[in-house]
């Protein structure tokens, strides 16, 4: 792993407070996400691989975008991991990485459906937020 | 002034690489009453024995200090090689250089620093140390088994075949616990019934046991070969004594919905029931939430049936006190509560029952009559998930499931798995795992073969969720090897629970005085050199109270109590602990404080006279302390406010010295 590759999984694991070392590797979360046919890398894959520092395909894929979080991996992991934290940290390394094109507080009512429900709204702000 | 000898052990590298062994020994050498000083490489050695024997003979020494390891570990030897030598076995001081120096300190010049106060400080307690001589107490030759599962059944056996009698308290109507609840047993498939009940009976029959079933112990007081200990007999207003157990008042009782506890809840039976046809005693019982002559007076049908006349509608709980010499615990485990798991469905379908509940559904004498029959519609499942772990490893919540891994599942479902192939070679069995773990005796053996043999589907993943759909049950899991997420329409779904410690074994250890872990395990007195002994001394662990365990290791464990428990009652006379408290009548003012404090109520006081200036008579209150039940805990010596009470080997004013020594 190169310094900044490491840097990078060291920050991820910083701002997502999981501790990918205890998982152990059950399944579970995998099992349990309803996202799995649409995400190239499963929940379990990620924590693998954050845990190898295999962050590049990560960065580049676009599971970060399909899962929903619906954070049911968090509420079945045996382990406590909470996988969908380091998705999480993930998608917003790469907003970071991008600079600075999120949005603007002040920009979002305008932008709101009034009949999108407030859980999806609350995903949308973990997603795109900053 | 005392001839004291000072010995400062290396414990090879232990304590040597972290403490400057020749530092320590060298500058104990001036210490007060230090005649002699040396180091060696292992002292709890022969040739360091040796050394320690010698020294004695050759300085006239009359007080030894240690400086190695905790005295929890070698204290006993050194006391020994004390005696062996001819010196009062309490004349030797321990200094704690290993656990409390070496291993807690990083660099040799804080650790050899520590090593040297230390070793002053049990220096100048030696100086203050007298010869004690430890009491005796006889050993009431009779042992109480509290549990009567196969731990229990084996340990009450062994003792009594060795001539001893015992006691068998048991909650339930009945002995025989889990193992009277399951179909064959793995690893060499035998019918759990068939090996079993023949102990049962052979319990019933031993003239050395007396079984005490549908009772519960309720106090405990005294300490080892001496127990006072309590027995709840309950009501189950049946005449034991005259009960032949025909069975015509259970065939007879108009109250027949009672959820039948032995299969689980999955069918009824009366309101009087003997729990199986092989019960010990085989006597029946009446429930009285469910009767409906105790609830409102109306019935009394049993009582017209019984031809023995045994039926007792006022029966009243009866109290039971007994001496023992020994206590082992059986109380065995239980499988968790699925109510957590909502996930796996298990309070919405009947078709998702746990392990223990497909034991029934396979036994002859289940509720199916040993045919493998879904439970809601009773219909043969001809697809067929078992999840393993559930509730085990479970490290994420601690109200849903146990840190620890439950050790008998993954061999259970390997068994429920083949023999369902092999029974019903047209179902399809799956079986979800985290990890196969089977080391034992052919046990990874026993595995392969409901792969290899019985084409038994093992699957490295989770199974996410189930859920109920028309007749079917949605399983979503994961297949992590072929990195899928499989759906399975199943018909029936086992739940590999996890295992627990028996409720009732938390306030049965705080009665016991025998400490557990956090789990509600009992702990053992050291987990590899003494595991059937708790820490509380008479106190026997024998089964799946101390631990996760199938069948083969229970029964090992539970003779091995055994022989602890013969070994002890073998003896007619138990040396004490001289180290208990006292109290200097002349200081004492009876104010009850030490009574107060005394967790083991060795405490009495007493109307004593004295002599008083001018020939006058006083009479006094005074504390009193029963030696054969003091612990020595020295709670008592720190409340007493005219500094009357206190401790043998452990006098206020060696403790004084110690700090002393500590702070000069
Ligand atoms: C589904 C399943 C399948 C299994 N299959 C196998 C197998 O095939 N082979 C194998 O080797 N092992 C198997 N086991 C493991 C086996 O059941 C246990 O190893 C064994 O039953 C442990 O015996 P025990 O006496 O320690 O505990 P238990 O059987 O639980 O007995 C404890 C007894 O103590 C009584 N008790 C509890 N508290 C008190 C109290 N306070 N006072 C008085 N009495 C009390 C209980 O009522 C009970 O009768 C299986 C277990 C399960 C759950
Ligand atoms: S939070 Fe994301 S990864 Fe986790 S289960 Fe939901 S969709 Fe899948
Ligand atoms: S559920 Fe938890 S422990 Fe299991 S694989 Fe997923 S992250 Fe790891
Ligand atoms: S109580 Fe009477 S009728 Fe019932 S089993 Fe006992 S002897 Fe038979
Ligand atoms: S024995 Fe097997 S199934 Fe049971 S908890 Fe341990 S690993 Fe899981």
């Amino acid at each position: 792993m190169n310094n900044k590759l490491k840097n990078t999984r060291d920050e991820i694991v910083r701002i997502s407070g999981v501790n990918p070392k205890k998982c152990m590797k059950c399944g579970k979360c995998t099992a349990t996400c309803p996202a799995f046919d649409e995400m190239e890398y499963h929940p379990h894959q990620f924590v693998a691989m954050v845990e190898n520092g295999d962050i590049q395909p990560l960065l580049e894929s676009e599971s970060l975008y399909r899962c929903l979080s619906c954070f049911a991996c968090v509420d079945r992991c045996p382990r406590g991991v909470e996988p969908a934290k380091l998705v999480e940290a993930v998608r917003l390394t790469v907003i970071r990485q991008k600079g600075g094109n999120h949005l603007k507080t002040d920009d979002i009512p305008a932008l709101l459906d009034e009949n999108i429900p407030q859980q999806a709204l609350v995903s949308a702000l973990r997603k795109y937020a900053k | 002034m005392q001839r004291i000898g000072v010995f400062v052990c290396w414990c090879g590298s232990n304590i040597a690489g972290t403490v400057d062994v020749q530092a320590v020994s060298e500058a104990l050498k001036n210490e007060p009453g230090v005649v002699f000083s040396a180091n060696y490489q292992y002292m709890c050695s022969q040739a360091g024995q040796n050394m320690i024997i010698d020294a004695v003979k050759e300085h006239n020494l009359t007080g030894i200090v240690v400086c190695s390891c905790s005295p929890r570990m070698h204290e006993a030897t050194f006391r020994k090689t004390a005696a062996t030598a001819g010196l009062n076995p309490y004349m030797v001081e321990i200094a704690n250089i290993r656990e409390q120096c070496s291993w807690v300190h990083k660099d040799m010049l804080t650790g050899t620093e520590k090593a040297i106060i230390l070793g002053k400080a049990a220096v100048a307690k030696v100086n203050l140390n007298t010869p004690l001589v430890a009491g005796e107490t006889p050993v009431t030759k009779r042992a109480l088994v509290i549990g009567g599962g196969i731990a229990g059944i084996q340990t009450a056996l062994d003792i009594a075949e060795a001539g001893f009698p015992v006691d068998i308290v048991e909650t339930k109507p009945t002995i025989g616990g889990k193992m009277a609840q399951l179909d064959k047993t793995f690893p060499t498939l035998d019918c759990a019934a068939c090996i079993l009940t023949p102990k049962m009976v052979d319990v019933a029959q031993n003239e050395n046991i007396r079984i005490f079933s549908y009772s519960e112990v309720t106090e405990v007081k005294g300490f080892v070969g001496n127990f006072d200990v309590t027995v709840k007999k309950k009501a189950r207003y049946v005449n034991e004594d005259i009960c032949t157990g025909c069975g015509a008042c259970v065939e007879k009782c108009p109250m027949k919905k009672v959820p039948n506890e032995f299969n689980l809840g999955m069918d009824n039976r009366s309101a009087i029931y003997i729990p199986f046809a092989q019960a010990v005693p085989k006597v029946a019982t009446i429930d009285p939430n469910h009767c409906n002559m105790l609830k409102n007076g109306r019935c009394g049908v049993c009582s017209k049936v019984c031809a023995a006349g045994a039926i007792d509608y006022k029966q009243q709980d009866e109290y039971i006190q007994e001496k023992y010499g020994a206590i082992v615990v059986a109380t065995g485990f239980n499988p968790i509560s699925m109510d957590k798991f909502d996930e796996y469905a298990y309070n919405q379908s009947k078709d998702v029952i746990t392990s223990l509940e497909f034991e029934r559904l396979t036994n002859a004498a289940g509720p199916t009559a040993g045919k493998l029959l879904r439970p809601s519609d009773l219909k043969h499942p001809h697809t067929i998930v078992f999840v393993q772990c559930v509730g085990s490893r479970c490290a994420s919540c601690a109200e849903k499931g146990k840190e620890y891994c439950s050790k008998i599942c993954c061999m259970y479902t390997a068994k429920h798995a083949m023999l369902t192939r092999d029974k019903y070679p047209d179902t399809e069995v799956y079986v979800f795992y985290i990890d196969v773990r089977t080391p034992g005796k052919s046990f990874d053996e026993f595995y392969r073969r409901a792969v290899e043999e019985y084409g038994v589907h093992y699957i490295k993943g989770m199974v996410g969720k189930v859920f109920p759909e028309g007749d079917k049950l949605k399983v979503q899991a994961s297949d992590l090897l072929n990195n899928k997420q499989l759906h399975i329409d199943a018909d029936l779904v086992v739940l590999a629970a996890a295992i627990e410690p028996d409720k009732s074994a938390r306030p049965l250890a705080t009665m016991l005085t025998a400490s557990m872990d956090t789990n509600d395990f009992f702990t053992e007195a050291h987990p590899k050199l003494r595991p059937v002994e708790s820490p509380t001394a008479g106190v026997f662990l024998s089964g799946t109270c101390q631990g996760p365990k199938d069948i083969p290791e229970t029964v090992s464990q539970a003779s091995a109590a055994a022989a602890k428990v013969v070994s002890l009652l073998v003896k007619d006379k138990l040396k004490g602990n001289p180290c208990v408290a006292s109290s200097d009548e002349l200081m004492c003012n009876g104010c009850s404080s030490c009574e107060r404090v005394c967790p083991y109520g060795a405490i009495t006081y007493e109307d004593k006279e004295f002599r008083m200036p001018n020939r006058t008579v006083a009479i006094r209150r005074v504390a009193k302390v029963n030696p054969a039940v003091c612990q020595g805990c020295g709670c008592c010596t720190v409340v007493c406010p005219s500094g009357a009470m206190d401790l043998r080997g452990f006098a206020n004013r060696q403790i004084i010295a110690e700090v002393d020594a500590i702070c000069k």
